[in-house]
């Protein structure tokens, strides 16, 4: 069983990464976002610094949108998904691989290049650890509950749109406690009840999501 | 009390009992609302005194407070049918969690409305980003999504089982973002401005909520099940159920009977 | 309580808003009623014409009833 799913998650992230264009983009994006905010709000250092853990946040949940829409679709429309949901492992454990995978080559990127950007907003020393780690915790759940915006959505005309109107509000409790956990941080004050709360949400996330993807996706193939 | 005869609900769930029930209770439950917001009106203009506060635009609180509380409780009961429509397969329930929907936007957007027309006299601003307000908005943005997402799908049995399962996903979040949004403002306590507390209620100001609260629930139960009533009419016109009851032809020219009508289930709707 | 009805109009100078708020309220419960009573009564003719076609095509099969 392990193996199945450890076969599915390799493929899903070689895929994904030999494309290589969806991880550029949403890189190239994330990146973007963070660098119109010195252009949209002028270069003072400190109004920056304050803005910093938002901007971040904000980035990052709309970057994890990015390629949502891939998540299933290519394997729906190729038949894949038909074949997936007939293999003996439950459905919810192939879901759990996918957004895995999905999470290794799109998420873990922004994780990884959040300190730099984080510096150049003006973020220093201990945040620029509290920043990674907050991400590193609270974009799986993104992934998650995107995953589940993604498969309620499939094959539906105007899809991506709908699927942002669907769940960003229900990034909000993410967001807030991520960002949260930076400005915290920043004031010096405890960022570990933050981590926590993040944690719980991943916890909670991590089973439950994927029986609602599974579900989803079982209304699509119907 | 032994004696009390067991209501068999999964009756209703039968398109022609449904249908004859709402014609029942329809005019007892616009008249019971009518009734109660005029007399709710009543108490809360002419009984209730002004708060030695905020004055007279605290009135809006027997507004305001209603719609909030009817707008989460029609979302909590949308998600109970959706949570019927895909455990029991009944698409009754989905007419139902469809036809709440409209209504518990609007209770939801009036909340908004109502909460930033009485913070203008009293925080001096139409909008904070208090907890209330920040966090009716993203109820009003689930209701939404859930209706975006219904309307979406090609398929209409489709869309309404995926639909339901949002409705499923979003009521599980409720809670969490409702608890996140506090705990945010608490933390951020020295930026926004205290919050206006329900101001300390003389009786007749309880009153005045109690009777309008009444109200909005009642007129919420008449248009959703009139507005479920004609969707359940439009998703089967052609069935003979439809021609039955609506024409009182004893036979719809199909030539087809459904004996029990307790039995019948609610045939698939034309796309 | 109120000293006649400009007094009570304007609600100790909150008027605007209290007033705002309650016809908001009225203009949208209204439209959602006749925006409902107006569907009902499409769906209703909708219902007659189909039976009425229905009807017709009954007894030889290959009139009307087209789309």
């Amino acid at each position: 069983m392990g193996r199945t799913l450890w076969t599915l998650l390799r493929r899903d992230v070689s895929l994904i990464v030999t494309r290589r264009q969806d991880v550029l983009t949403v890189v190239a994006f994330f990146a973007i976002v963070i660098m119109l905010f010195p252009l949209a709000v002028g270069p003072e250092p400190e109004i920056l610094r304050e803005l910093a853990p938002g901007a971040m946040w904000v980035a990052a949940a709309l970057a994890s949108l990015l390629a949502l829409d891939r998540l299933f679709a290519d394997d729906w429309r190729d038949g894949t998904l038909e074949q997936l949901a007939l293999i003996p492992q439950p459905l919810a454990l192939v879901v759990l691989a996918k957004v895995t995978a999905h999470w290794l080559a799109l998420g873990l990127p922004l994780v990884v290049l959040s300190p730099v950007l984080g510096y150049t907003l003006g973020l220093r020393g201990e945040e620029l650890v509290v920043l990674p780690v907050s991400l590193a915790l609270g974009t799986p759940v993104l992934a998650l509950l995107g995953a589940t915006g993604a498969a309620l959505t499939l094959g539906v005309r105007g899809g991506g749109a709908l699927m942002a109107l669907l769940i960003l509000p229900l990034f909000v409790p993410v967001l807030i406690l991520g960002s949260g956990a930076v400005s915290q941080a920043m004031q010096g004050g405890d960022f570990l009840p933050h981590y926590y709360l993040l944690g719980a949400l991943l916890v909670a996330a991590l089973p439950l999501t994927p029986l609602a993807v599974a579900a989803a996706l079982r209304i699509a193939l119907d | 009390m032994s004696a009390r005869p067991r209501i068999r609900w999964f009756r209703f769930s039968s398109p022609p009992a449904f249908h004859a029930l709402v014609d029942r209770l329809v005019p007892w439950l616009w008249g019971g609302a009518a009734l109660l917001a005029v007399a709710g009106l009543y108490v809360g203009f002419f009984v209730a005194p002004p708060d030695y506060q905020q004055g007279n635009s605290y009135r809006i609180m027997f507004l305001h407070v209603p719609t909030a509380w009817m707008g989460m409780f029609l979302y909590l009961l949308m998600a109970i049918y959706a949570i019927i429509h895909l455990a029991w397969r009944v698409r009754l329930a989905d007419v139902m969690a469809r036809s709440l929907a409209p209504t518990g936007a609007l209770m939801t957007a009036l909340a908004l409305w109502t909460g930033s027309l009485w913070g203008a006299p009293t925080w001096g601003t139409y909008w904070v980003w208090d907890a209330r307000l920040t966090s009716s908005l993203i109820l009003l943005f689930l209701f939404l999504g859930y209706l975006a997402l219904h309307a979406a799908a090609t398929d209409r049995e489709k869309g309404g089982r995926a639909a339901s399962l949002l409705a499923i996903v979003g009521v599980v979040n409720v809670p969490i973002i409702y608890f996140s949004v506090k705990w945010w403002n608490t933390l951020h306590q020295g930026m926004s401005v205290t919050a206006t507390d329900a101001p300390s209620m003389a009786p007749s100001m309880f009153a005045a909520l109690l009777l309008m609260t009444l109200a909005c629930w009642l007129y919420a139960a008449a248009i959703g099940l009139r507005r479920a009533q004609v969707e359940a009419l439009e998703r089967s016109a052609d069935a003979g159920w439809v021609r039955r009851v609506m024409l009182g032809e004893t036979d719809a020219g199909t030539g087809q009977h459904d004996g029990d009508p307790g039995s019948a289930v609610l045939e698939r709707g034309r796309h | 309580m109120w000293d006649g009805i400009g007094d009570f109009l304007a609600m100790g100078g909150h008027g605007p808003w209290v007033w705002g708020s309650y016809g908001a309220a009225l203009v949208l419960f209204l439209a959602e009623v006749l925006l409902l009573a107006r569907r009902r009564q499409r769906v209703y003719r909708m219902i007659r014409r189909r039976a009425r076609a229905a009807g017709m095509s009954g007894p030889s099969m290959n009139e009307g009833g087209g789309a």
